[in-house]
Parts: C-alpha cells; sequence; structure tokens
C-alpha cells in the first residue's frame, strides 16, 4: 500500500463506524483479498481450473463466452470479466488467454490494472499447450498469492459499502418478509453513506410506476420506463407469455400468480431511498445511494453483474431456497420461509420467517440483516462461500457467430 | 406500506384495496379465516384448501376485473371468483409481459396483415 493510501486509510477510520478490510491502491476498499484466474475465453477453462486446483483460496471463473462473439455482445463479455477482475474483493489477477479469441486480453490486464492491483497474463498457444501452460500459471499464481500474503486489513467506514440487492426462488413469503427486512437493512446502509444497487429488470414489470415515483430526476424515472419497455417489446417479439418461465414454476407453486404479482413483492427489497440513477449491466457503481442496474433476473447473470459493477456483497432473499453464491462477492442468503430455512440451514444465512406469525417485527428483521452484513463485511464467511459456490455467469446480448 | 404482522391471524392483507388475502399456514375447505386488514379483523369461510403462501379472495371478484394485493394490479380475473375461492393462475391471468396477446403475435396467429 501507497502512504497515500494509508493516510486514507487512516483518514476514513475517524469517521463513523468500520469493519476490518483491504484498502486498495486506487483509494477502492475490499472485503475479502482473492487472487482470481480469468480464462479470457471458453477454451482456458480447463488450463484456469487446473492453476486453481494448484493453489487452493485461489477462484477461477469459468465461462462459455469469449470467441464468436461481435459489437456490444463482444463489449459485454469484455466488461464483466473486466469488472470482475476490478471487484475491489480482488486482490490479484491471473488472466489466461488461448491465443486467438476476440477477447483482448492485453486490454483486459490493461483494464484490471489501472486499479494498481498486480496482473499477470499469457496464452495457451505460447506457452506450449495445457501441461506447461498449466506449470507457468500455477508459478505466476504463487507469486501473485505470496503477494496478496503480505496485505493488512484495516478499519474502513461502514459507508465505502457497496450491497446488491437481489431475490431468486421467490414464494409468497418473500414478498411479505424476506423483502421487506432486507429493504430496512438497505435504508440502513444508505443512511450510512453506502450504497444499494437493485437489478432484475424482468421483475419489476406491474411494478415499476412504484418505483419510478421514487426516481431522483424526470430523467432517471424516463430511463428506468424505457428499460422495462425494451425488455417487456424483446418477450412481445418471441410472442410468448413470461407466465411459466418468469413467474417460474416453482414461483407459482409458492402462490405467486403473475408478474406484476411477483414484481410487487420484489421492490421492497431495495428500502425506500431515492433511486440516484439507471446503470447499465456491469458498469461501475457510483458511491453513495441506491442506483438501478438494467439486468436480467436470471440469479446467477445478475448476481455477477452485480460483482462486476463494484459490489462488495450481494443480499439474496429466497423463499424455496437457493444455494448460489459468487465467484468474488458473499452471497447473504436470507429467507423469511420457516420451512425453507429448516430445511435448507446448509444453504440459509439469517431467518426472518417469524415476522409471519408476528413474533419479529419488521425494524428488529431489518437489524438481524443488516448485522448480519457488517459481520460479513468484517470477514465472517457466508454459507455460500464455505460450501464454495463460485457461481459466474455472463449475460448474452447478441448470437454466437 | 405497513409489513408488521400480528400474532394469531391466519391470512394476511397487504392493503386495504386488496381483494385478495395470503394465506399464513395451510388452511382446509370450510374453515373460517381470520383475516387482518387496515387494522381491522375479517372472516371469510374457505371454500376450498389453500396452502400456505396462496392467496384466497375476500371478496367476490367479477369476470375481467383488476385484482389487487400490495394496493396495485396483480392481474386480471378470467372467471368470476367467490369470496373464499383459491386465487391462483388458473383464475386470473397476468396482464405484462403478454407476448403471446400482443399484436405482433396476434396478426402472426392469423397469418399476418391485420392491426389489433
Amino acid at each position: 500500500m501507497t502512504d497515500q493510501a494509508h493516510q486514507q486509510a487512516d483518514q476514513q477510520a475517524q469517521h463513523g463506524p468500520t469493519f476490518m478490510g483491504y484498502q486498495r491502491e486506487n483509494g477502492d476498499v475490499g472485503i475479502r483479498n482473492h487472487l482470481l484466474i480469468i480464462p479470457t475465453v471458453i477454451c482456458s477453462n480447463q488450463v484456469s481450473n487446473r492453476i486453481a486446483q494448484l493453489l487452493p483460496g485461489a477462484i477461477a471463473i469459468p465461462h462459455q463466452h469469449g470467441c464468436s462473439q461481435i459489437g456490444a455482445d463482444k463489449d459485454r463479455t469484455f466488461d464483466v470479466l473486466a469488472g470482475t477482475g476490478t471487484n475491489p474483493n480482488v486482490g490479484a489477477v491471473l488472466i489466461i488467454s488461448l491465443g486467438c479469441e476476440v477477447v483482448d486480453p492485453q486490454a483486459l490486464a490493461d483494464t484490471i490494472r489501472v486499479t494498481g492491483k498486480p496482473v499477470e497474463w499469457f496464452d495457451i498457444q505460447s506457452a506450449g499447450g495445457s501441461i506447461k501452460a498449466i506449470e507457468h500459471g500455477a508459478r505466476l499464481a504463487r507469486e501473485l498469492q505470496a503477494k496478496l500474503q503480505q496485505q493488512v486489513k484495516v478499519p474502513i467506514p461502514l459507508s465505502r459499502l457497496k450491497v446488491g440487492v437481489k431475490c431468486g426462488g421467490s414464494d409468497a413469503t418473500s414478498g411479505l418478509a424476506s423483502n421487506p427486512a432486507l429493504g430496512a437493512a438497505a435504508d440502513a446502509l444508505v443512511r450510512e453513506g453506502g450504497t444499494i444497487v437493485i437489478g432484475e429488470t424482468t421483475e419489476i414489470i406491474g411494478a415499476e410506476h412504484v418505483l419510478a415515483e421514487r426516481c431522483a430526476e424526470p430523467a432517471i424515472e424516463e430511463r428506468l420506463y424505457s428499460i422495462v419497455d425494451r425488455f417487456e417489446r424483446e418477450v412481445e417479439r418471441m410472442g410468448a407469455d413470461m407466465r411459466g418461465g418468469n413467474p417460474s414454476p416453482g414461483n407459482i407453486a409458492g402462490g405467486l400468480s403473475t408478474i406484476e404479482e411477483k414484481s410487487l413483492g420484489c421492490i421492497s427489497k431495495c428500502g425506500t431511498s431515492p433511486i440516484l440513477g439507471v446503470i447499465e449491466y456491469a458498469q461501475q457503481l457510483p458511491e453513495g445511494g441506491l442506483y438501478f442496474m438494467d439486468s436480467p433476473g436470471n440469479d446467477i447473470e445478475c448476481v455477477s453483474g452485480m460483482a462486476a459493477s463494484g459490489a462488495h456483497i450481494v443480499c439474496f432473499t429466497t423463499g424455496r431456497g437457493t444455494p448460489t453464491g459468487a465467484a468474488v462477492i458473499p452471497v447473504i442468503k436470507i429467507t423469511g420461509n420457516g420451512r425453507t430455512f429448516q430445511l435448507m440451514e446448509d444453504n440459509m444465512d439469517v431467518d426472518v420467517s417469524h415476522m409471519l406469525d408476528g413474533s419479529l417485527g419488521l425494524d428488529a428483521a431489518g437489524e438481524r440483516v443488516w448485522q448480519e452484513i457488517i459481520e460479513v463485511a468484517d470477514g465472517k464467511l457466508t454459507k455460500a462461500e464455505i460450501l464454495g459456490h463460485q457461481e459466474f455467469s455472463i449475460n448474452r446480448i447478441g448470437p454466437s457467430l | 406500506m405497513d409489513h408488521s404482522l400480528s400474532a394469531g391471524a391466519d391470512a394476511i392483507i397487504m392493503d386495504p384495496r386488496d381483494h385478495v388475502a395470503t394465506a399464513l399456514r395451510d388452511l382446509v375447505a370450510g374453515e373460517s379465516v381470520r383475516y387482518q386488514s387496515a387494522g381491522e379483523t375479517g372472516t371469510v369461510v374457505l371454500l376450498e384448501a389453500i396452502a400456505f403462501g396462496h392467496k384466497l379472495a375476500i371478496t367476490e371478484i367479477p369476470v375481467g376485473a383488476d385484482v389487487r394485493k400490495y394496493g396495485e394490479v396483480i392481474g386480471r380475473s378470467t372467471v368470476v371468483i367467490e369470496a373464499g375461492r383459491h386465487v391462483h393462475v388458473h383464475n386470473i391471468e397476468g396482464i405484462r409481459g403478454r407476448g403471446d396477446q400482443s399484436s405482433t403475435a396476434a396478426a402472426a396467429a392469423k397469418g399476418g396483415g391485420g392491426t389489433v
């Protein structure tokens, strides 16, 4: 860490409640210190996985993309890979290229290096195939990991935290309990000066007018309506009823009848703050306040987009129960369904189901989620982290060539 | 929207404008169900079983009516729904995200050309 970064850390420690985290060269703060191995293309997945297996604690993000892509679709893959590497929970990055793909490994390395974190890259074709690439990559990764182990945690103000709010595997308890509880915690973070991002454009259909009223400026309101309209037109183009895809069969079994009902239950999870902006999928999040990210409702694509936008944590409400985690950020699982908490306690972090029998009030439930956020920021592992859940998925917006 | 629930209710209404309540436990046919709305308690006799998390009509809903929960429209009734009936995909439909009912889809179904 530079002297400047040390000074910044000291100054921050003097303002309000803190957690112990990592101060990055560029002023960002991290709550984890991951060594990330990024394959630029699907062809590099196996080499990346093998290297990660050789270095406990290293995380690889295998994916299906990186070649046969053009235009905005190619850019989106690049932005998600770059954003994941840039995420402040990542301390160092190793990029594994094949050597002939459309995602440019040099440009990817340069984009991530702007943060000041160490980044290495090479390509499998030049290295001489898989075995030589695994050996070369493992040596590079070991050097990077040695650098990470020298970094120490410092006090970081809670105001620097950026938290994504997401719901998945929803049932009727999501709208009644877990989403309102998460909303109360989201308000607590925004009051502290922190940042909240909500996504899932699909899942505000039928509830967009409620969020639009909370947009800080008319231009933001127009943008919010336009992204919902864009999505709904895409559904119309396919000539399909959303129902069955979203709400999903599980949502319907849980009592949700229409996308409108699901959306109206969804939106309470972001709290009551004004919406300060609409950002693109994987676009870098500003500091402070509530933002909307134009993303699909798909759990892994949305959470991966939030991680790429710089979120430190995603708080994930569920009624049916889901094990999902994320590659570089902790995912806190919150349920309002007592049966699900008991059945899937291995995956659930916070139980707010007693809101439904009246023995847990909204404020107390919100406080329970807020305390979990602080503890996880401070280093407590989520159930998804303990179990090694490192889901990663990139949203596509174009055809494969 | 006040989400605080009181102990003892069988079902919850999210807003006084709502046509439906959400079951807070598995409810059986013939049961007289207590629900809360705007601080007041009402009762409705169930015409069929309602599973935890599912909705029951607390008032008769005419066919083709906007159906409200959270005080907002969650869909439209496709049949007359009596008070005490299960309200779900078999008797209400979504209004939004209905590509199957869009003008282009309708035109395609008719063999094209028509405007709706």
